[in-house]
């Protein structure tokens, strides 16, 4: 895959929410489920689209999973309501929902060989043999796996089980396909390239997905929107940008990526921008939208380290002591296409910044205890109150 | 599962190439400064560990040499020997005769020819082999049901539901056995019972029947069946049925296609621990069964200490063996062999 975004065509199509006529395809309703005195899922309301790519993003324990087998019909909300395309899914038992699962653990049937595993979903719905034949022929193409019809599930291997568990899903062309950590049981680069095959096939086969997954950055890659879970609620719903780029809690800000979060004072709250007063940051933060909080009252800025810039000498242009700081290279990671400093400004607070390696270099120009400049742009900032 | 049956067949390997392993590494410790000067204290710490496996090793061959291969070769012997009033009751294998000093060797086969001859044995045998194949079944009809819902039952409830399993285990075994004497009689619990509500004006008549043979066969055997059955359903991935149902598969059809034919070990298993003890059973026949439930166990006895025939009752001992444990063992070398392969 040369391209480092999968390509989603007719971007605009693509973001049905922001559409306010459209139906939604999955409503979950107020939904709450209670394990004896544990709350998995609390008062959780949610619209997927057709053809969405969403995924439930958090940590374990953060009721992601319970809430997708919820979807499946393997649990029951205590309170609430999920309907699948209009209808209510309350008294729908989970072999009768218009819904497909591909289980963590892929759950292949082991005394079955790869071929029946795929057919026993359509042989269910009673579809004729030869028909089942084709398509169960056409689902091992799809995922290249037609050579391994005849194995058993434990002849695989984990990306190959993996693969078998998708087309079982996929098989009977459900409208909603849910997928329980996809992804987890593969290595990295396998797990790349996956990424992109699941988007690709997504994109072949028109379906929406639900996804879970605790890896922001696999939720990043493929999805049209994140839903941040966290504690059983949901902290955030937005596409992968809005999370990146405008996260609306220090939660959020810290789960999706590095963060650099300064704390302050509100000082000025114009409807074009903000300005805080961080004693942490031993400078004022100049952010270019509003805080929408009253003057004086404490808040966070969070800065994301690629945004921050790094030098030797002060930064020319700007205001002094605005969104401009300084400090000492206490540790430096060199990655190869980036390098990352964590700076100990003055105040004592750790920053981390990363910076592109633009040249090629043997000697750095930038080294421990050298003492650096920090500058960041107002639109790199962004406010959060909680 | 298998463990009772397959046990002996895997562990022959593990004396020869590790305590081999331990020579060899004992050699290569020798080519150091020390020359000529015997073995260093690592390289015979190293043999000596070789030595202490193959010793590990041999204690189950020892005791299944001791205790099994050996009274085997004994009951062999009175086999292949012929009948004679004395003590012992059959004559010695090497006889040297007084007037020219040589030994004979005293082997006979008519034994076995005999067993052959007379139809009693033949249909004994069919006969065990008949009430044991339907016991066993329904042992599995009845163990099933119970092993599955045992479970299914919330894990604190798994541990004392299998207690009760194993609770009659805590009797013996024969008064187990008499204690359906005293159910099954004329004047028994169930008659008494079935009198006082007024189902029956007379006692039945169940004890001495082939029915209180299957009765005392069944619960006598039943947990031997259970609780293979139970270790089978219990390891059984949850997930499967999920996934099954996720593919539009209602419970009762998953349970057929999913459980089922997964839980096959477990029933081989149980089956075969019914199977195998409830062939050769003599106690359950002599003290439930009518004088027509003929079974090998039965006739057996009546050799051994009825007629005193100790070659003839050999025979039917060693024959019941090899009819009996040999194809089950062949069965269960193929069935290893095909889960190695798969």
């Amino acid at each position: 895959m040369a391209t480092p975004q999968p390509s989603r065509t007719q971007q605009k199509q693509l973001e049905p929410w922001r559409n306010a006529g459209e139906k939604p395809y999955v409503r979950v309703e107020k939904v709450t489920k209670r394990f004896g005195d544990f709350t998995a899922v609390d008062d959780v309301s949610l619209s997927i689209y057709r053809g969405e790519f969403f995924s439930l993003l958090g940590g374990s324990g953060s009721g992601k999973t319970t809430l997708l087998r919820m979807l499946a019909g393997f649990e029951q909300p205590t309170e609430g309501k999920i309907f699948i395309d209009g209808v209510d899914m309350s008294d729908v038992p989970p072999y009768e929902r218009p819904v497909n699962m591909m289980f963590q653990s892929y759950a292949l049937f082991p005394h079955m060989s790869v071929e029946s595993n795929i057919a026993f979903g359509l042989q269910q719905d009673r579809v004729p043999k030869a028909e089942i034949r084709d398509r169960v022929a056409e689902m091992l193409e799809l995922v290249q796996l037609s050579p391994f019809a005849k194995r058993r599930p434990h002849q695989l291997s984990g990306g190959q089980r993996q693969r078998v568990a998708l087309a079982r899903a996929l098989v009977k062309k459900p409208k909603l396909l849910l997928l329980d950590e996809p992804l987890g049981a593969l290595d990295k680069k396998l797990r790349e390239k996956t990424q992109f095959e699941l988007v690709n096939i997504q994109e072949k086969v028109g379906i929406t997905f639900v996804i879970v997954t605790h890896d922001q950055e696999e939720a990043m890659t493929m999805s049209s929107r994140i839903a941040v879970m966290n504690k059983g609620y949901i902290a955030q719903v937005g596409t992968p940008t809005e999370i990146y780029e405008y996260p609306n809690t220090r939660m959020v800000a810290e789960f999706i990526g590095s963060v650099n979060i300064f704390e302050g004072r509100v000082v000025e709250s114009e409807p074009d921008h903000s300005l805080i007063r961080s004693d942490e940051a031993a400078c004022d933060l100049y952010v270019s939208h509003p805080a929408h909080i009253g003057v004086g009252t404490a808040c966070w800025v969070a800065v994301r380290p690629e945004k921050i810039a790094i030098s030797k000498e002060p930064p020319l242009g700007g205001e002094p002591g605005r969104n401009q700081t300084a400090g000492v290279v206490k540790e430096i990671a060199y990655l190869g296409d980036v390098s990352i400093y964590d700076v100990d400004l003055d105040t004592g607070k750790r920053v981390r910044v990363t910076a592109p390696n633009l040249t090629r270099r043997t000697e750095m120009p930038i080294t421990w205890e050298d003492r650096v400049y920090l500058s960041w742009r107002p639109f790199a900032g962004s406010v959060l109150t909680e | 599962m298998a463990g009772p049956f397959t046990s002996g067949a895997g562990a022959p390997v593990a004396g020869g190439p590790v305590a081999g392993g331990g020579h060899s590494s004992a050699g290569v410790v020798l080519t150091g400064p020390v020359q000529g000067g015997g073995r260093s204290g690592l390289g015979r710490f190293l043999t000596r560990l070789a030595g202490g496996r193959r010793l590990v090793v041999a204690v189950p061959y020892g005791w299944l040499l001791l205790f099994f291969l050996v009274p085997f070769l004994i009951v062999l012997k009175i086999a292949l020997s012929s009948s004679q009033v004395g003590i012992p009751p059959f004559t010695p294998m090497f006889e040297t005769s007084l007037d020219e000093g040589k030994t004979i060797v005293n082997l006979v086969w008519y034994n076995f020819t005999y067993l052959l001859s007379d139809n009693l044995y033949i249909i004994a045998y069919l006969n065990s082999l008949w009430i044991a194949a339907i016991a066993t079944v329904l042992c599995l009809l009845l163990g099933y049901p119970m092993a599955y819902a045992i479970a299914k039952a919330d894990p604190r409830w798994r541990a004392p539901l299998l207690m009760l399993v194993i609770l009659p285990f805590w009797t013996s075994f024969l008064i187990r056995v008499y204690a359906w004497i005293g159910i099954l009689r004329n004047e028994g619990v169930l008659n008494n019972l079935l009198m006082w509500t007024g189902l029956i004006d007379q006692p039945l008549h169940l004890l001495y029947t082939p029915g209180a043979t299957y009765v005392g066969i069944v619960y006598n055997y039943l947990p031997f069946m259970i609780l293979p059955l139970y270790a089978t359903l219990e390891k059984m991935d949850n997930t499967l049925l999920e996934a099954a149902a996720d593919l539009g598969c209602p419970p009762w059809k998953a349970f057929l296609r999913i459980t089922l034919p997964l839980s096959v070990p477990g029933m081989l298993a149980g089956s075969l621990l019914v199977f195998i003890p409830a062939t050769g059973e003599f106690v359950i026949p002599e003290l439930l069964g009518g004088p027509d439930t003929l079974m090998i166990g039965r006739v057996l006895w009546a050799e051994f200490f009825n007629n005193r025939d100790w070659p003839v009752a050999s025979a039917v001992a060693v024959a019941l063996l090899l009819f009996l444990v040999v194809p089950i063992m062949l069965f269960q070398n193929v069935q290893g062999k095909q889960q190695g392969k798969a």
